[in-house]
């Protein structure tokens, strides 16, 4: 080793990695009004980690998908990285991780639906919009997607726009739904992609906080003391 | 058998437009059986619960009062409500999440006093758009009424429910998955036994999953008492049940039917039920409780709508779904669809079920469009039996929850009840149906 070299530089310590959030974290993507309904939320779980779904689903609301902007937000809400936002997102159908168009159309194909002509729409609908199912319109306006069973088959086959039921469809009922939906005409009763639940919650938490904690702490306790008698036990 | 005039103890007030409303559901007698539970001990509803020997409505069939015993030698515990209804062509819960939310409710705050239970999460699927508003608005109106909350209905029993939105993953229906999921993670399902949920289960504590369903019957109960609900039906199936009639049916939709009572026949051609298959067409094979089921023939559609009475046959009663398919119905491509789907849906830890499922639906996709291969049948029977060992039903599980033992069900019937549909197939180099 020569006196001339260079100190390497040390790597970061792994605590640094996390970041230092909360629900008090400053936001750089989420909107003010958005970042308050998110507090919200996260006030309603025991345990902050709970409210990722609750939030990402809200922070569709924005950009009708989940941008890397806003799962860094969502990330220092709730104490994780930005990975572990990512992470549990992908896992999940109705997190888009990539631009969606403004509504997403979903045709189900499973079995209900398939007895009843469902591939035969799809193939419709691919063939009119353009595009094949998972693909979005060059305007922007429809993403299709071939879903799998929505819940619904006494209507099939079964389609949702934006997870709004719009009941049985035919390729001519179909064709109607699409130029709706450009023209703005069924706008009311289904709002853009992104935008899930319209009822907020009216009201907090009202039973005891700290008496549910000193239960919570109760059970902890009587768990623990199970598992060192049953290590006794088996010792 | 036949079609018993038995009460309706969960449908009754759908067929108001404002079934949804605190409205309505105050005037057809809404609240009254939280207001009488609450004159009770825990101890005696959940007694109640326990007479009526409520079987769990979510696919498994474990008794809900069993289920609750397991609970109480535990200090506190989470009650999760399990609204991810994604069993295909099951759609009996998003009918009562949409149309009657405050039943629901009602039922989840029965459960959470019978538990003693302070924190309640109702998981809702998150495709159920409307379900999760008009859930909501119901709690607000709940809330509102002091039917939850802060010391309800002046009792000073105190709860606090939270709606939780899924966001699409079938397997989020699997209870541990669903924890999984509720705590913000992937919903992957998690390794039991030893620990299910009621040892250990929301953020590692003691807690209690329900199904909707089970939860909508608990009003009824407390008001009836449990010895009316189990002096309907027979055996071990007491009281009535939602089937989810759907496919080849004139009158496909949700019944509430009396267990046992009635028979598969009565359900797809009773002219109040599913009014028989369309076109004069013959009956196929039917699918009962869900697709993770084995595959029943029309000499089997005299069997009664029993939990015992059908495993016994070599199927389930499963999630309640029937799926009807008429002698139009090409097997082979109704299984493939099947097995797309849990090759879809398979959350991919365990190897079995990961690849397996991918496996047997890449070769019947070939078989269905014209490529197949004599040895296919040979080579997918033999895929099942990796993922279910002996193919029996019950099936032998090698994963860690019960998605990969379902994936063989629709192909093990479907060669075994339709062998030739599969050679012609492979013979022809196409589908028949075509």
């Amino acid at each position: 080793m020569s006196d001339t070299a260079q100190p390497q530089p040390q790597p970061a310590p792994m605590t640094a990695r996390r970041p230092t959030g909360g629900p008090a974290a400053t936001l750089a993507h989420l909107s003010p009004a958005t970042a308050t309904r998110a507090r919200n939320l996260i006030a309603l779980y025991p345990e902050t980690r709970s409210a990722l779904i609750p939030l990402c689903h809200l922070a569709q609301e924005q950009e009708g998908w989940l941008t890397p902007g806003v799962m860094v937000d969502i990330a220092a809400l709730l104490n994780v990285t930005p990975a572990e936002v990512l992470g549990t997102a992908t896992f999940y159908d109705m997190l888009h991780t990539e631009p969606v168009g403004t509504h997403v159309v979903s045709v189900c194909t499973n079995i209900a639906c398939l007895l009843n002509g469902a591939m035969e729409l799809l193939e419709h609908a691919e063939s009119t919009l353009g595009v094949n199912a998972g693909g979005t319109t060059p305007d922007g306006v429809i993403t299709l997607e071939e879903a799998e069973c929505l819940a619904d088959c006494d209507a099939t086959p079964c389609v949702q726009v934006n997870h709004r039921y719009v009941g049985a469809q035919t390729p001519e009922s179909f064709d109607a739904l699409m130029s709706d939906l450009r023209s703005g005409a069924r706008s009311a009763d289904i709002p853009n992609h992104g935008t899930l639940n319209r009822v907020e919650r009216t009201t907090g938490l009202q039973a005891d906080r700290g008496q549910i904690a000193a239960e919570r702490a109760a059970t902890a306790g009587a768990q623990s003391e199970r598992a060192a008698a049953a290590k006794q036990a088996g010792s | 058998m036949a079609i018993t005039d038995a009460p309706k103890i969960i449908t009754r007030r759908i067929e108001h437009p404002d079934s949804h409303t605190l409205e309505r559901y105050l005037a057809t007698g809404g609240y009254e059986g939280l207001r009488k539970a609450l004159t009770m001990t825990p101890e005696a509803v959940a007694h109640e619960v326990d007479t009526a020997s409520l079987l769990g409505r979510g696919g498994a069939g474990f008794p809900a009062g069993r289920k609750w015993a397991m609970l109480r030698k535990n200090p506190v515990t989470f009650l999760v409500v399990n609204g991810d209804e994604s069993e295909p062509a099951t759609f009996k819960d998003h009918l009562l999440i949409e149309r009657d939310p405050h039943q629901l409710i009602e039922g989840v705050m029965i459960a959470a006093y019978a538990l003693q239970v302070s924190q309640v999460f109702i998981y809702l699927r998150g495709e159920f758009a409307l379900g999760l508003e008009r859930t909501q608005a119901a709690l607000n109106d709940a809330y509102s009424h002091g039917a939850v909350g802060n010391d309800i209905f002046g009792s000073g029993f105190s709860v606090d429910v939270v709606v939780h939105p899924g966001a699409g993953a079938y397997i989020c229906g699997e209870e541990t998955a669903l924890l999984e999921s509720l705590e913000g993670k992937r919903g992957f399902p998690r390794i039991k036994p030893p620990f299910f949920p009621a040892a250990i289960g929301l953020y590692g504590e003691p807690t209690v999953v329900n199904n909707v369903e089970t939860m909508s019957n608990l009003p009824w109960i407390v008001l009836n008492g449990g010895a009316a609900f189990a002096a309907l039906g027979e055996g071990r199936s007491t009281g009535t049940r939602l089937f989810a009639l759907a496919g080849h049916v004139n009158n496909p939709g949700v019944f509430e039917i009396e267990m046992v009572k009635t028979t598969f026949h009565d359900l797809v051609y009773a002219p109040v039920l599913g009014g028989g298959i369309p076109h004069g067409r013959e009956l196929k094979a039917l699918i009962p409780g869900g697709v993770s089921a084995p595959w029943f023939g029309p000499d089997q559609i005299d069997l009664p709508l029993g939990q015992d009475e059908v495993a016994d046959a070599g199927s389930m009663l499963g999630s309640g779904s029937v799926v009807v398919m008429d002698d139009h119905t090409c097997a082979v491509r109704a299984s493939w669809r099947i097995t797309k789907f849990f090759a879809r849906e398979s959350c991919g830890q365990c190897t079995p079920c990961r690849e397996g499922s991918g496996w047997l639906e890449k070769i019947m996709e070939r078989i269905e469009t014209g490529n197949g291969r004599e040895e296919d049948l040979d080579l997918l029977l033999d895929a099942c039996d990796n993922i279910a060992p002996g193919l029996t039903w019950p099936p032998q599980q090698t994963t860690i929850c019960v998605l990969g033992p379902s994936i063989p069900s629709s192909i093990g019937s479907a060669i075994q009840m339709f062998r030739d549909e599969f050679l012609v197939h492979i013979k022809e180099g196409g589908c028949p149906f075509d």
